[in-house]
């Protein structure tokens, strides 16, 4: 009797998170689709003046697609028409001052573009296939006419800013206890990360890098590893200011990697240079043509574009995969009725959730993995001549 | 396609944002933690040596006493026997100088009395010669009593002159 109770229990509060759940996500994305729907009807009656039919079809990819990438403003909510979401500043500089009122710079929110439906002082926010969500100037005839340079700070990079804030909040907050409780035992948060930090020392630098020569690294190390951590973590999270896609973002994950890259260079002591321009192969594997230092310097630059994919396409598909899962419903909506996309919830809600649990799961991985590769290049790099 | 292309406003910001972080953590989050750990490891080590330190001491206390105890008993042991030795030694040469001095005295007793015997046995010899001469004085008193006898033996000592 005891089992089954608790069992209902359980049953009863999985039930109650997935009915949560299920709501949210059809309140989040019912308004995108209708949005979706006016906006492709809007185009057909200006184009052809037909396309009746497509008012109720659903384009999952690009329903996907923008869930996953960068935006200049941060969606929060929509209902029919009304679009809340969080403005974000807009930084730009113009090499046609001529076609902004005469200044090249600008900072101003992206509020001024009233969801992409407004232009402002010359710049668009672009709607067509090429520049789909990136700012754009207008020539005097209002067409594009190219890309200012272009340093708003964008979802993502707002994304990092809230990560960073939490990330600095936190580790202070566990050196100034560690400070306190010198020589004594640890206490509260510092409770929590000392175990993480102990293992990426004892486990990930002093095996890759050696006793001697990791203490150099360890700050790198710690701050790729939470800062990925962190960012995985909040990346799951679908409320803002959480839920920016900033490690499946290429551009981040791409800095991440060049930070990698550029320690190991610039720590590469006189070893890791001797086999990678004149490595311990048979001669006529270097002479006359250096097959073997060409294959190594690739190597060079293979390592952290590795890195960068591998924790970028980590995240994105996790990403891409939930939402495709709730996006299953819409497509059996807009391909049946209504109720056949009801009927599908449960289905794609249970996948979404279970891509969910895994992503946890590759969250700690992929920060992990990006962590121990960085410090198995820099150990390379760092390696005496035996 | 754009998900695959940097953005180049993101790679600024990343660079910036990701060093300053760095820059932060290092010098106020992770030196201190990891000297932290590293004392409170250092510390935890000290306190481990030192009471293997204070352990191993104890058993050497320990040890050293019983090895103490150990001499003690063998030179209490040696010292016993030693006093053995030394009292049987004494008793046998007790018990020799006894018997010498047993047999010195038997000997001196038997000296003496072979001394006396030989005195006495002088002394009776002497007498019985005494003796004898008075019994032959008499013998001959009674024999040459008359003179035929008296010129018998004279003649008889002539003869034997006669014949030399």
């Amino acid at each position: 009797m005891w089992t089954l109770d608790k069992l209902d229990k359980t049953m009863l509060k999985t039930a109650k998170i997935f009915w949560i759940f299920l709501a949210l996500s059809v309140i989040s994305s019912v308004p995108t689709l209708a949005q979706h729907a006016e906006e492709h009807s809007a185009h057909a009656e200006e184009s052809h003046g037909e396309g009746s039919h497509e008012e109720e079809s659903f384009n999952a990819g690009e329903f996907v697609i923008e869930h996953v990438s960068d935006a200049h403003d941060w969606h929060i909510v929509s209902f029919g028409d009304i679009h809340i979401s969080i403005p974000l500043p807009i930084i730009v500089y113009s090499k046609n001052p001529e076609l902004h009122d005469g200044k090249s710079f600008y900072v101003f929110m992206s509020s001024k573009f009233h969801h992409g439906h407004e232009d402002y002082k010359g710049f668009r926010l672009s709607q067509t296939e090429e520049n789909k969500g990136k700012i754009v100037e207008l020539d005097e005839h209002g067409l594009e006419a190219g890309k200012p340079t272009d340093i708003s700070i964008t979802k993502t990079v707002a994304g990092i800013l809230v990560s960073v804030v939490i990330l600095i909040w936190v580790l202070l907050a566990v050196a100034s206890s560690a400070k306190k409780n010198k020589g004594k035992a640890p206490s509260g948060l510092q409770n929590a990360l000392e175990p993480i930090i102990v293992f990426i020392r004892d486990e990930v630098a002093k095996p890759a890098i050696g006793e001697k020569k990791y203490e150099k690294f360890m700050p790198f190390l710690l701050t790729v590893f939470f800062f990925i951590l962190i960012n995985n973590f909040m990346g799951l999270i679908p409320i803002p200011p959480f839920g920016a896609n900033v490690t499946g973002n290429i551009a981040v994950t791409m800095v991440l990697a060049l930070f990698t890259f550029a320690i190991t260079t610039i720590s590469g002591n006189k070893h890791y240079w001797k086999e990678i321009y004149n490595p311990d192969v048979p001669w006529w594997l270097k002479f006359p043509l250096p097959l073997m230092p060409i294959v190594e310097l690739s190597g060079v630059i293979t390592k952290p574009f590795v890195l960068m994919v591998r924790l970028f396409a980590n995240m994105m598909a996790g990403h891409m995969i939930v939402t495709v899962f709730v996006s299953l419903i819409f497509i059996f909506a807009s391909l049946f009725n209504a109720g056949v996309g009801l009927a599908a919830s449960p289905i794609s809600v249970a996948f979404s959730v279970f891509i969910l649990m895994l992503d946890v799961l590759v969250s700690f991985i992929q920060a992990y993995v990006f962590t121990l590769l960085s410090a198995l290049y820099f150990g390379m790099a760092t390696a005496d001549h035996h | 396609m754009g998900l695959v292309t940097p953005n180049p406003g993101t790679i600024f910001w990343m660079i910036i944002i990701f060093g300053i972080v760095l820059f932060i953590l290092r010098k106020f989050a992770w030196k201190p933690i990891l000297n932290a750990l590293k004392d409170r490891e250092e510390s935890i080590a000290n306190a481990l040596n030192s009471a293997d330190l204070a352990r191993k001491e104890v058993e050497g206390l320990k040890a050293d006493n019983e090895k103490i105890i150990a001499e003690a008993r063998r030179e209490k042991d040696v010292i016993l026997k030693e006093a053995k030795e030394i009292k049987e030694k004494i008793i046998a040469e007790a018990k020799e100088k006894a018997g010498a001095e047993t047999q010195k005295s038997i000997e001196q007793a038997r000296q003496q009395i072979q001394s006396e015997k030989t005195a006495a046995i002088n002394d009776i010899k002497k007498q019985v010669a005494e003796l004898s001469v008075i019994i032959a004085e008499k013998v001959i008193k009674k024999e040459l009593g008359n003179k035929g006898e008296q010129e018998k033996m004279v003649d008889g000592l002539i003869d034997e002159i006669k014949l030399n």
